[in-house]
């Protein structure tokens, strides 16, 4: 089943990035396709079934959606901080908790903060992400969680678990 | 008129690139380098790629563009992710401004 | 006109990451002028396909992205001062 759905995705990447439709550019797509998917099936995600579970991808478009807003509000927001003469930044390490479970809501979700306001993940240990922030406004553990998680686990947990 | 958008983006993506250079040569330390680097080069590049797709359409240059727009931004999160953890192992020091650490006991 | 407007504008850039790399104060910053200026130099490939109008540039781009992808990686390894296959 991983071994499968590995496969279409590689064969359909493939098409999409090739751009055209004879014969013998399907039969090279195939062969490359089973290859890769027969040597890094096993590395591949657990309970693959998920993928044919069409409400989760309506879950995806709406967090792409709010995703691309905040990764354009945290454009403007460095950019006011470089450009202004002062300098308004007060960095620092902060230790939030998160809720999710499974190893890719995870790794989605440090991606996320990666790309939005001031804050770059530097680690995960089990379920505690040490986060590097650019403007540390308060010292309260619920509130900095509340601000830098809270906006994404919520559509995160509907689409990976 | 695809053109003109397709312009419009690049100059926005331009201006991003910008920012972001500024603020690679102006912020302190390494760690807030990094921050203004990833987000605004990554969006600004990201931002010409999606001009060239308005550009060309549905043909196999934009669906090039259009690949190449996710592919950098996993490539650029998973980078300053391996980079900041990579400079603290190192030891590089935090900006002396900084408020609060709490990475520090994990690293003893 | 303008396409080459903004291609001198991105060819400058790059020359602020340089002067990073030069005067870095310390290795990591060095390797943060490096990580930017791959990503600038895939800008700069986008829009030199265009002003050129051979396309298999942007081919070039989306190998750039990949490959500096691993180069970082293989940079920031070391910085953690482990071996590369662990």
């Amino acid at each position: 089943m991983k071994y499968v759905t590995l496969f279409i995705i590689i064969f359909v990447l493939w098409l999409l990035i090739t751009f055209n439709i004879e014969i013998p550019n399907l039969i090279v797509g195939a062969v490359a396709a089973l290859i890769t998917s027969l040597v890094f099936g096993r590395s591949f995600l657990k309970d693959s079934k998920k993928f044919f579970q069409p409400h989760r991808y309506f879950w995806i478009i709406v967090y792409l959606f709010i995703f691309v807003w905040e990764c354009i509000k945290a454009n403007f927001d460095v950019a006011y901080r470089v450009l202004s003469p002062s300098m308004p930044i007060k960095p620092g390490i902060v230790k939030t908790k998160t809720t999710l479970k499974t190893d890719i809501g995870k790794t989605f979700l440090a991606n996320s903060i990666t790309m939005t306001p001031g804050t770059i993940t530097v680690d995960i240990i089990d379920d505690e992400f040490y986060i590097h922030w650019i403007y540390v406004s308060s010292k309260d553990p619920k509130v900095y969680t509340d601000k830098i998680l809270g906006r994404f686990e919520k559509y995160l947990k509907r689409i990976f678990e | 008129m695809s053109n003109t958008i397709s312009i419009i983006f690049f100059i926005i993506g331009v201006v991003f690139d910008l920012f972001g250079c500024i603020g690679l040569i102006r912020l302190p330390d390494v760690y807030n380098r990094l921050q203004s680097a990833t987000k605004s080069v990554t969006l600004g590049t990201c931002s010409i790629l999606f001009g060239l797709f308005i550009k060309y359409g549905f043909s196999a240059i934009g669906m090039k563009a259009l690949i190449a727009i996710p592919l950098l931004f996993f490539v650029s999160t998973v980078a300053a992710h391996a980079l900041v953890r990579g400079s603290y192992i190192f030891g590089t020091k935090l900006w002396d401004k900084t408020v609060i650490d709490d990475y520090k006991d994990v690293q003893k | 006109m303008i396409i080459n407007l903004l291609l001198y504008v991105l060819i400058g850039l790059s020359f602020f990451c340089f002067f990073r790399v030069v005067f870095g104060p310390s290795i990591a910053d060095r390797m943060v002028a490096i990580d930017i200026f791959g990503i600038l130099v895939v800008g700069i490939c986008s829009l030199l396909a265009i002003k050129t109008g051979r396309l298999f540039l942007i081919d070039i781009a989306i190998a750039w992205i990949v490959l500096g992808f691993i180069g970082t990686l293989t940079l920031a390894k070391y910085l953690t001062g482990k071996k590369l296959d662990e």
